[in-house]
């Protein structure tokens, strides 16, 4: 981990400063940090020379790029509608009920942040979801269950299954 | 030579230059089709559809604005096809669109509106969503007022702020139907880079962008007995007021305008013009005190080129973008605030009026005025300098309010002791209008004799171009000015502000060297501002350049140093440029923002 400030640096240096490096430094950003915060967009408009709304306007348009703050791991569970028949909402209630947060919410220890994603293109192993880069698949509340107790159960560990 | 192409319109044969769009092309042919996002000083954006026309061959329909002449084009704009898809976007926009037109301040000039009177919009077949959505409306400006319940999403302002002004304080953010303009991370206009230029409220075809107005506290002044109510008005608000009131663009309304004003009630009306002759025998001394500390004393502190500082937007847009180049800036307040300051101080005196009582108005081509006005510097006679600053078209609903009949208002001329002018204050409502007559006054100052261009007029300067440079060479200064002798004089002028941030990278950079710049944020300066009467265009623009100029021609003195008032306030007040009373009423200091 390196300061966001420095983070940027390094991207720009990789990418380049041109206004095409924009999507790129936002995900690398994004990728250490999980989301951008209002200091990360000033800075990177600072590196590219860019307005600060524009940065701000393609930061909201991507919807994998969080510009609210989120927790270590970012469930994404799949809305559309395959998912949903095939029992999304109660694997939803179930991660609902398991965390004590709804959708668009983080726990309060900042652990796990919850919201829903559009098609991930799992339709034929669906319901889908996504922690960080994770996919999981064929979910039922069971699992669900499994898995989120697999990551409760390394909080605080120094282990991060992000890639 | 541009090549011709053959193309039919509505069954009538035209020839076009290639590569001319349907929209344009339709004018020829004598037909007008109806544009919404589409305008002259913007690039092509085709969002709106409201243009969509039908090309023979073609299944869809496509927008006229974004599709450019082809040979053997044929095209329909009124067909069946046609009018049921314009007349179903129109219902589109509007379900989404707070169509309260009654309560809206655009009402009876805006751009939606006219569309839905002409189209017959009579029935709501969509749900209306504008209710639906949690608006909240930016009112914290002291400039302007952002209602997206109003705002149709066709960014004519997004691209004005990028394309005209490079500043792009709005932005498209998110996506689809919850696509909305927004300023960074949403915050108020007021906490952003936003200049306050007013640009895209003169772009804007609804409600959702419009000045924040202070007419019904204007009235209220006018009414109390006990207040002495000042107005002043600027160079450019006198050609273009007329369009407001049934005139052609161009028309200069002078007297007129001072007829209004009297009508209205104000106690004095006065003319920030003579501010402006004030303005350059104060700014023209600082850059004469400039050359000399750098050229003769070589003081490191003193900074080349000084920057003109006239224009509020501008000020606030170095704030933001070049906080370390502060310095460059002239300390005179602009022509507004000089005249706040002498009004509650100077006026109040020569008249024994108590301040406290005298309500200071102005009346601007500019909404960028209006936070000026209200910054916290500008309250150095004591009082809150300018009280109340009105947009022009906040002036001609006043004028309509008051059933004035405009056009047959006698003329009549501005009162003393703030009220005359000479052709130098005019042209300050030009771009390069403040650089011609600083050297009108600065060379003749300097050498003694008039500025070696023909009727005074500096033609270098003048123009539409974006950026112009001008030099003069300096040749048997007085015995004072001797440190100038041979020294050619580099100058350049700038407006709106993608032009300035160009000017001012080359140099940051070092690539340019000057004595001297100019600088108005505006296209065309305050002429084209940012509260001038809407619409507003390049040729609009043209018209009203041409009638600032004639009014130049027209006024018996045409240096700033010649207005006898400025004569009469330095011997009964001021005592001299740059004194001790000047630098405390007439000069300010600048503040560095955040860049976002």
């Amino acid at each position: 981990m390196v300061a966001v400030l420095e983070l940027i640096d390094n991207l720009a240096g990789q990418y380049g400063r041109d206004r095409s490096s924009l999507l790129p430094i936002l995900q690398g950003v994004v990728k250490q940090e999980n989301y951008l915060s209002e200091y990360a967009m000033i800075e990177i408009a600072r590196a590219l020379n860019l307005p600060a709304a524009e940065v701000y306007g393609t930061a909201t348009f991507y919807s994998f790029l969080e510009y609210k703050k989120m927790g270590k791991y970012l469930i994404r569970i799949c809305k559309t509608i395959t998912c949903s028949m095939k029992g999304k909402n109660q694997v939803l209630m179930a991660i609902e009920d398991m965390l004590k947060i709804k959708v668009g919410e983080t726990t309060p220890d900042g652990m796990f942040s919850l919201l829903q994603t559009n098609c991930l293109g799992f339709c034929h192993m669906a319901p889908a979801m996504l922690i960080n880069f994770d996919v999981y698949t064929d979910l039922t509340p069971e699992k669900v269950r499994e898995i989120l107790s697999g990551y409760l159960n390394k909080k605080g560990g120094a282990d991060d299954t992000r890639i | 030579m541009t090549t011709k192409i053959k193309i039919t319109i509505n069954e009538k044969q035209i020839e076009v230059a290639e590569g001319s769009s349907i929209v344009d092309a339709a004018v020829c042919a004598g037909v007008i089709i109806p544009t919404l996002c589409f305008h002259k000083d913007l690039c092509v954006a085709g969002n709106c559809r409201v243009c969509v026309v039908e090309i023979a061959g073609q299944k869809r329909l496509s927008a006229a604005c974004a599709t450019p002449c082809e040979e053997g084009m044929e095209i329909l704009t009124n067909s069946l096809k046609v009018r049921n898809a314009r007349k179903q976007i129109i219902e589109l926009l509007l379900s989404e669109h707070n169509a309260d037109c009654t309560l809206c301040y655009k009402n009876g000039n805006c751009e939606l509106q006219k569309l839905a009177s002409d189209y017959k919009i009579m029935t709501q077949d969509f749900i209306q969503l504008a209710p639906l959505r949690k608006y909240q409306i930016d009112h914290y400006s002291p400039s302007m007022i952002k209602d997206d319940s109003k705002c149709i999403r066709c960014q004519r302002c997004v691209r004005t702020c990028a394309e005209i002004q490079g500043v792009s304080a709005l932005t498209a953010a998110y996506k689809g139907d919850r696509m909305k303009i927004a300023t960074f991370f949403e915050k108020p206009m007021n906490d952003v880079v936003c200049t306050n230029c007013g640009q895209c409220i003169n772009h804007c075809p609804t409600g959702a962008l419009v000045e924040r107005n202070y007419i019904e506290e204007v009235w209220d002044a006018l009414a109390n007995k006990d207040k002495f109510v000042i107005v002043q008005t600027a160079p450019a608000v006198r050609v273009g007021l007329g369009e407001e009131l049934g005139f052609e663009p161009g028309t200069r309304v002078t007297g007129k305008m001072v007829a209004a004003l009297k009508r209205l009630g104000f106690d004095a009306v006065m003319d920030t013009d003579f501010s402006a002759d004030l303005t350059i025998m104060e700014e023209g001394s600082e850059l004469l005190m400039r050359l000399k500390k750098v050229l003769v004393d070589h003081d490191p502190n003193v900074k080349l080129p000084l920057a003109t500082s006239c224009s509020p937007a501008w000020i606030k847009y170095i704030e933001h973008m070049y906080p370390d180049y502060l310095d460059h800036l002239s300390t005179c307040k602009s022509p507004q605030q000089m005249f706040g300051a002498l009004v509650k101080t100077y006026y109040a005196k020569h008249f024994n009026l108590n301040p406290e009582n005298i309500v200071s108005v102005s009346i601007m081509p500019c909404t960028a005025k209006k936070f000026e006005a209200n910054r916290p510097e500008m309250h150095d006679s004591g009082y809150r300098d300018v009280d109340y600053v009105l947009t022009t078209r906040e002036l001609a609903i006043m004028i309509k309010q008051a059933g004035i009949d405009f056009l047959k208002l006698d003329d009549r001329s501005f009162d003393q002791i703030m009220g005359a002018s000479t052709g130098a204050g005019v042209i300050f409502g030009a771009t390069g209008g403040v650089m011609e007559a600083a050297l009108r006054t600065a060379y003749e100052l300097v050498t003694g004799r008039e500025v070696p261009f023909e009727n005074l007029n500096i033609m270098p300067v003048r123009g539409m171009e974006g950026v112009r440079e001008a030099s003069i060479l300096i040749e048997n200064p007085l015995p004072d000015w001797s440190f100038l002798e041979g020294i050619e004089l580099k100058c350049a002028v700038a407006h709106g502000l993608v032009n300035v941030k160009s000017l001012m990278d080359s140099i940051v950079s070092g690539e340019s060297q000057y004595h001297f710049i100019e600088i108005m944020a505006c296209p065309g300066g305050c002429l084209g501002g940012g509260g001038q009467p809407i619409p507003t265009n390049p040729e609009i623009r043209r018209k009203r350049a041409l009638a600032i100029y004639a009014e130049d021609q027209g006024m018996p003195l045409r240096k700033s140093h010649q207005n006898p008032e400025i004569l009469k306030i330095y011997s009964e007040f001021l005592t001299e440029p740059l004194g001790e009373v000047s630098h405390h009423l007439l000069h300010t200091h600048y503040t560095p923002r955040e860049r976002f």
